[in-house]
């Protein structure tokens, strides 16, 4: 047997240069977190919801990836791996949600997946979530039957639900508006228009027993033309409206009902209004009462952390951060938290069931707001929610808020173990205000 | 009595609407038997480009008359230029075809001139409601009508009386029922039915996308609003009858009167009233109102 000494020392090079390079790869491979952000990236929702919430999820990755967040999110990515994402289109039927989940589990193999801004979507992707085993931050959808219909193991939402925004939209109305006797609503006719008028119109009878419903109008969602609806609401006696329109819908009603005086003549409690001020501008009539899913942009109070994310937003896109962006932004730092949480735990990358297990009933300081994992056996955020008014600044040429006022978290949602309605229907029973 | 006048004047604008978006629609099939999906896309265009146009026109703070003939021009000059490559580049490749793959080809178009809107305009919303404010309001008791509304009326009136005008008294729309009657009669007494097909498609297009320019003030120009007109579209003309203009506006003066009764007295039903009335409509006239018997063909 001959030996050739250079081509056997070439050999051993390769060897030890390949088992070199696969050990690198499997460390890279294991230094990395795989995210799946889910949000609208086309059709009617993109603008006003989806893109501000991707919009965010960019930035904050960035961020973290660079460990150039502030305190005490100013560590590398997530139990110092460097985040992955991959953004899917929440565009679509809800069994293309489906789809779109297991593509992402199954063959990106993400190791979590943060989504979502239609409640449909959410209750469509939360079993899969459970069968699939897979850690899945909600972000965006409102729906409170997420928790209430069964706990979830591998299922968490950090942004409260949307009880919330009608308990403290029924709050702030009731402050602002003397001696109620009847009021309208308009909601769009399906799960988040029904759901947030019945407990709108539940927690006023709560706080104004005497007053009574006038109008109720539930137009098909994106419908667009408002004529009829408006005209209805011009011959009523109501004092006030109450609408959960969003997007396209409320900027097309805000646009007829002004150009017919209907906004001059009563105002309209706009409990998602916050997402729509930057472009109704100049269009949005004084005395309009603006809520957003919490004390988030307009509504929000300075601090070290919302100042920080709204400059590089704001420096990025040209527009200021949404309520959206907001959510976004809480539940890539509440997974953050949890998943630093974790891995300090373990002393390396943690397994899921322990992320899971941090996550569970955790605090932690989102941009805007404190959040306390207090509901859903703790998968299930609560924080504070604040309510304004508008009014036009002719130096700035847009509306400012005025008169705003914080609700304390336990103030405004159903303590844990209790369905929203059966909260309201036994009269807010527990509620803390002050 | 406030409530009749209200439900009255209510039906009338939502069927001007309906009507200004649908007759497009309703003439493109009346001659080429083609339902043309990319209708809703000719909408979306026209109200994005008058929502552009108008939005730079009154920045500049310039009269407002001029808004109101840059805001049609603008959806107009679209539909022209996206009508005529469509049918040039795509739809006369597949005439003759199955008319359930003609379906789909507009379909596919719809699809990506969805895309494209968002290529050329991003996923933004576009507001355009100073024609709106500009056009002021009027008072009837406590009932606000407004200028713009009222204007909108007018315009599908007047439409309607052009239409009509311009299919009986013009050669051009005499061609044009002679090809919605008998295609094949039409082609054997020499009449270029090529050519017909080319500009009524291209017409279809300008009435879309005018259509989406007259609602630009009314609405927020946003992603998707394409989709939400097509369904009305076809809704209104199967009531009145796929491919009559006159089919069209009884369609769309049924379906407003009878959406705006029922957003007034039982708002209840106000999501299923269209489609319980076109389904009532098809049950005793399955070819829509205004078609005329057909003759069998062996």
């Amino acid at each position: 047997m001959q030996h050739h000494p250079v081509r056997n020392s070439a050999a051993a090079v390769l060897t030890v240069a390949a088992a070199w390079a696969l050990q690198g790869a499997a460390q890279a491979q294991q230094a990395t977190v795989k995210l799946g952000i889910v949000s609208f990236l086309t059709g009617p929702a993109a603008g006003p919801f989806g893109i501000p919430g991707r919009n965010a999820a960019e930035i904050l990755i960035e961020a973290l990836n660079a460990g150039g967040a502030p305190a005490p999110y100013n560590t590398v990515g997530l139990g110092g791996a460097r985040i992955e994402a991959k953004y899917v289109d929440e565009v679509g039927s809800t069994a293309n949600q489906v789809t779109e989940f297991r593509n992402l589990v199954q063959r990106d193999n993400v190791d979590a997946v943060v989504g979502y801004v239609s409640s449909g979507s959410c209750l469509a992707v939360a079993p899969a979530a459970e069968e699939l085993k897979e850690l899945t931050v909600l972000y965006d959808c409102g729906t409170p039957r997420i928790f209430e219909e069964g706990p979830h193991k591998y299922v968490f939402r950090v942004t409260p639900h949307a009880t919330m925004d009608s308990v403290a939209a029924a709050r702030y109305a009731t402050h602002s508006i003397k001696d109620i006797s009847t009021y309208s609503g308009l909601n769009q006719n399906y799960a988040w228009g029904q759901d947030s008028w019945r407990d709108f119109v539940l927690a006023m009878k709560v706080l104004a027993p005497k007053a009574g419903v006038d109008k109720e109008l539930f137009p098909k969602l994106f419908a667009g033309e408002y004529g009829a609806e408006i005209s209805a609401l011009l011959t009523s006696s109501s004092q006030f409206i109450h609408s959960s329109f969003y997007d396209g819908d409320l900027e097309a009603f805000v646009f007829q009902a002004t150009a017919r005086g209907l906004l001059q003549r009563m105002p309209v409690v706009m409990t998602t209004g916050e997402s729509a001020m930057q472009r109704l501008g100049a269009g949005l009539p004084d005395g309009t009462i603006i809520g957003g899913r919490g004390p988030h942009g307009m509504l929000s109070k300075p601090s070290p952390l919302n100042d920080w994310f709204q400059k590089v937003y704001t420096d990025r896109y040209g527009v200021r951060p949404t309520y959206p962006s907001y959510h976004m932004a809480q539940s890539i730092l509440g997974l953050k938290t949890a998943w630093d949480k974790a891995a300090a735990g373990a002393g390396a990358r943690p397994g899921i069931d322990q992320v899971i297990a941090a996550f569970e009933g955790i605090e932690f300081q989102g941009p805007s707001a404190t959040i306390r994992m207090a509901l859903g056996k703790g998968h299930q955020g609560i924080s504070e929610i604040s309510y304004g008014t508008s009014r036009f600044n002719k130096q700035t040429g847009r509306p400012d808020l005025v008169d705003v006022v914080f609700y304390p978290a336990e103030c405004v949602n159903p303590p844990d173990g209790m369905t929203a309605v059966a909260w309201l229907e036994g009269g807010m029973k527990g509620a803390m205000c002050n | 009595m406030l409530t009749a006048f209200a439900i009255l004047t209510d039906g009338l604008v939502y069927a001007a609407y309906l009507f200004v978006v649908a007759i497009g629609l309703t003439l493109i099939f009346g001659v080429m038997k083609i339902l043309n999906v990319a209708h809703g896309a000719f909408y979306a265009f026209g109200a994005y480009g008058s929502a552009t146009a108008v939005g730079l026109y009154f920045d500049r703070g310039l009269p407002v008359a001029g808004g109101f003939l840059l805001m049609v021009l603008a959806g107009m000059t679209l539909g022209l230029v996206i009508g005529f490559v469509l049918e040039r580049g795509i739809l006369r490749l597949v005439y003759g075809k199955d008319e359930v793959i003609v379906v789909l080809v507009t379909y596919a178009v719809f699809l990506i001139l969805e895309d494209v809107v968002i290529l050329i305009w991003g996923p933004g919303t576009y507001p355009a409601y100073q024609p709106l404010v500009a056009a002021g309001n009027v008072a009837v008791g406590r009932l606000i009508l407004s200028g713009y509304d009222l204007g909108l009326i007018g315009f599908a009136v007047v439409l309607a009386f052009a239409a009509r005008l311009a299919l009986r008294h013009t050669r051009y729309g005499r061609l044009l029922t002679v090809v919605i009657f008998d295609r094949e009669t039409a082609a054997a007494f020499g009449i270029d039915v090529t050519t017909v097909y080319t500009a009524t498609f291209v017409l279809g297009a300008v009435l879309g996308a005018l259509g989406g320019a007259v609602m630009a003030p009314k609405i927020a120009v946003t992603l998707g609003i394409g989709v939400e007109v097509i369904v009305l579209a076809f809704a209104v003309v199967a009531i009145g009858g796929m491919g009559s203009v006159e089919g069209a506006l009884v369609g769309a003066v049924i379906v407003g009167l009878c959406r705006a009764a029922a957003v007034h007295l039982v708002p209840q039903v106000e999501l299923f009233v269209i489609y319980g009335v076109m389904a009532l409509v098809l049950v005793f006239r399955p070819y829509g109102l205004f078609t005329r018997a057909r003759p069998r063909r062996i």
